[in-house]
């Protein structure tokens, strides 16, 4: 059944660096908020709640800003996102801050979900929502829990993929799933696209 | 497609550390909730479900070395051990393992207790159980908020009807940690006395800790009733982080396709075992949604009057209290309910009663505007 569903089209953010595809779109020498900063302007994002997020949102509201570009994105998208650490850097910076007054716009966000909603309130997605937790990215999980997702018509499309922000560093490869586009989606694909090194 | 089976389960809790213990001290109405001193809060301490180092090391003595694991790990192991001990037959080349938690060893940021560092990260706590039990292939580790227990079982039942694997073990458990406990301070989420879910006098959660772990199979067991999950879906709100939907959506529309994919309507529903936290809001919300889907006269508990929010143990742990009920054909006591405290109508079960039940809906919601709804019927055997 699986033959049906594509790779309609992906994104990565990297080394200070956004690909849409397999085309650089954006490139900035700032170390990660600058970085983020640079991309949220350059982007031409007019939404004020982004500046209160972690960067672990601004991460996906940037990824899914570039992959939702130009597209009509239908309610029931889901989500189905994974990293390895979690929301480790705002536990870290909540931790921080029980020494001295704990913060609930900080304590909000010591969950990995929370991308999740806030890529939902902002693009309007009333969908299935999952966010795995592996020690490396699993293509296979997230090819395998997509596509169940789309057969069984929870979904009409998904997006899917890795998010992690790590010791100040960041990794971001995000797909959308759906029956456009010429890339069958498959596991060796994923793996492919993820691990693809852009010059 | 295949079915999906609820078989053995186990619980760890300050009420027990077997499911007929819990479901003694329910039907009996004793909480597992007490004062515990914490310096952070003005009045000196908070209502809390914790169990003791010293009841857990006990047991958990008897099949490895307590000094090498965390508190949080001895919880999950023990009651994974339990579903193994009572299935020594099980084939752990085709058994998949799926994990639930929100926070997991958050307690050793504060403190690492001579554990390595990596040992906060959640796919740690995911090795440590695989190579404890020697389980074959990489854990499912789901964390997403309040709903992650029960979305764990929603996985594996999407993941059996697909024929990727034949059962699965799903374990969940999370801690009361200052990390946490600080946290729903800032957002003066606590009750200052233990939480009444669905009261007029609610002001708030009570936090509890738990692992809870469950068998779920393709094949049903034989002469004997059976219970199978039969619909589920999640659905985010999408217009608040840490507030739920004013007008429900997003919990309303799990439950309407959950019920959709069981093939029933709402009439069908005898029992619903809701989220019920106590916070104003979350209980207002869920209010509006089993109004809006016609379950208002609906027999309804929460259990957190017994255990607390036990985060992302707590949806799998309400979920088994479900399948005992539909077993046993007992509603359990909503805890600490006093006079109803939502705007819209709802059944709070006050006493523990006997009534043939057949179907029950199970719902959860969390942080990140998640919501899950999951229908559990009981297949007589015949």
């Amino acid at each position: 059944m699986s033959e049906g569903y594509k790779i309609s089209d992906f994104v990565r953010i990297r080394n200070q660096r956004i690909f849409h595809g397999n085309k650089q779109v954006f490139s900035s020498e700032k170390p990660t908020q600058g970085f983020l900063k640079e991309s949220y302007k350059f982007l031409n994002i007019s939404y004020p709640k982004f500046h209160k997020m972690d960067a672990l949102c601004k991460l996906g509201i940037l990824a899914t800003e570039v992959l939702f570009k130009n597209r009509e994105i239908p309610a029931d998208t889901a989500l189905v996102f994974s990293n390895s650490a979690s929301s480790l850097e705002s536990d870290k910076q909540h931790r921080i801050l029980m020494e001295a007054t704990v913060s609930p716009a900080v304590f909000v966000y010591t969950l990995p979900n929370i991308v999740l909603g806030e890529i939902s309130i902002k693009y309007k997605l009333q969908s299935e929502n999952a966010f795995f937790i592996s020690n490396r990215f699993d293509a296979r999980l997230l090819t395998d829990y997509s596509e169940i997702l789309l057969d069984s018509l929870k979904a009409s499309a998904v997006v899917c993929g890795w998010i992690e922000w790590k010791n100040a560093e960041y990794d971001v490869f995000l797909c959308l799933i759906s029956k456009e586009g010429r890339l069958s989606f498959s596991e060796e694909n994923l793996e492919e696209l993820y691990h693809f090194e852009n010059e | 497609m295949k079915k999906m089976y609820l078989l053995d389960d186990a619980i760890i809790s300050p009420l027990g550390f077997s499911v007929s213990d819990n479901l003694t001290a329910i039907r009996n109405k004793v909480s597992g909730l007490k004062f515990h001193e914490n310096m952070r809060f003005g009045s000196g301490g908070f209502y809390a479900g914790i169990i003791e180092k010293e009841i857990l090391n006990q047991p958990f003595s008897k099949i490895g070395t307590p000094e090498n694991f965390t508190k949080l790990e001895k919880m999950m192991l023990l009651a994974v051990h339990e579903i193994l001990s009572k299935n020594p037959d099980l084939d752990r080349s085709t058994t998949s393992l799926i994990i639930s938690t929100t926070k997991g060893n958050i307690d050793l940021l504060q403190e690492n207790k001579g554990f390595p560092e990596k040992r906060v990260y959640l796919a740690e706590l995911g090795k440590v159980i695989k190579d404890f039990f020697r389980f074959k292939s990489e854990p499912i580790l789901v964390s997403n908020a309040c709903v992650s227990g029960g979305l764990a079982i929603a996985i594996a039942k999407r993941f059996i009807s697909a024929g990727k694997f034949e059962q699965s073990i799903i374990v969940g458990g999370d801690l009361v940690s200052d990390f946490v406990a600080s946290g729903f301070q800032s957002f003066q989420a606590l009750s200052d006395s233990p939480c009444k879910p669905f009261s007029k006098n609610r002001n708030g959660i009570s936090l509890g800790e738990a692992a809870s772990a469950l068998l779920v199979s393709s094949e049903k067991r034989i002469n004997t009733n059976n219970i199978s999950l039969i619909g589920d879906a999640s659905s985010n709100d999408a217009s608040h982080i840490s507030a739920p939907s004013r007008t429900a959506v997003g919990l309303y529309k799990s439950i309407q396709n959950a019920l959709k994919e069981a093939q029933i309507t709402s009439e069908d529903i005898q029992y619903v075992s809701a989220h019920g936290t106590a916070t104003v809001f979350n209980d207002e919300m869920e209010a509006i949604a089993l109004n809006r889907a016609g379950l208002e006269a609906v027999p309804v508990n929460s259990f957190k009057g017994y255990y607390g929010h036990t985060l992302g143990a707590s949806a799998l742990l309400e979920s088994i209290l479900t399948k005992h009920s539909l077993l046993n054909n007992e509603l359990y006591p909503s805890l600490n309910f006093d006079k109803i405290g939502v705007s819209k109508p709802l059944n709070l079960i006050k006493n523990f009663e006997s009534i043939p039940l057949k179907y029950a809906l199970k719902t959860a919601s969390g942080f990140g505007g998640c919501n899950l709804a999951m229908v559990f019927k009981k297949e007589e055997d015949e």
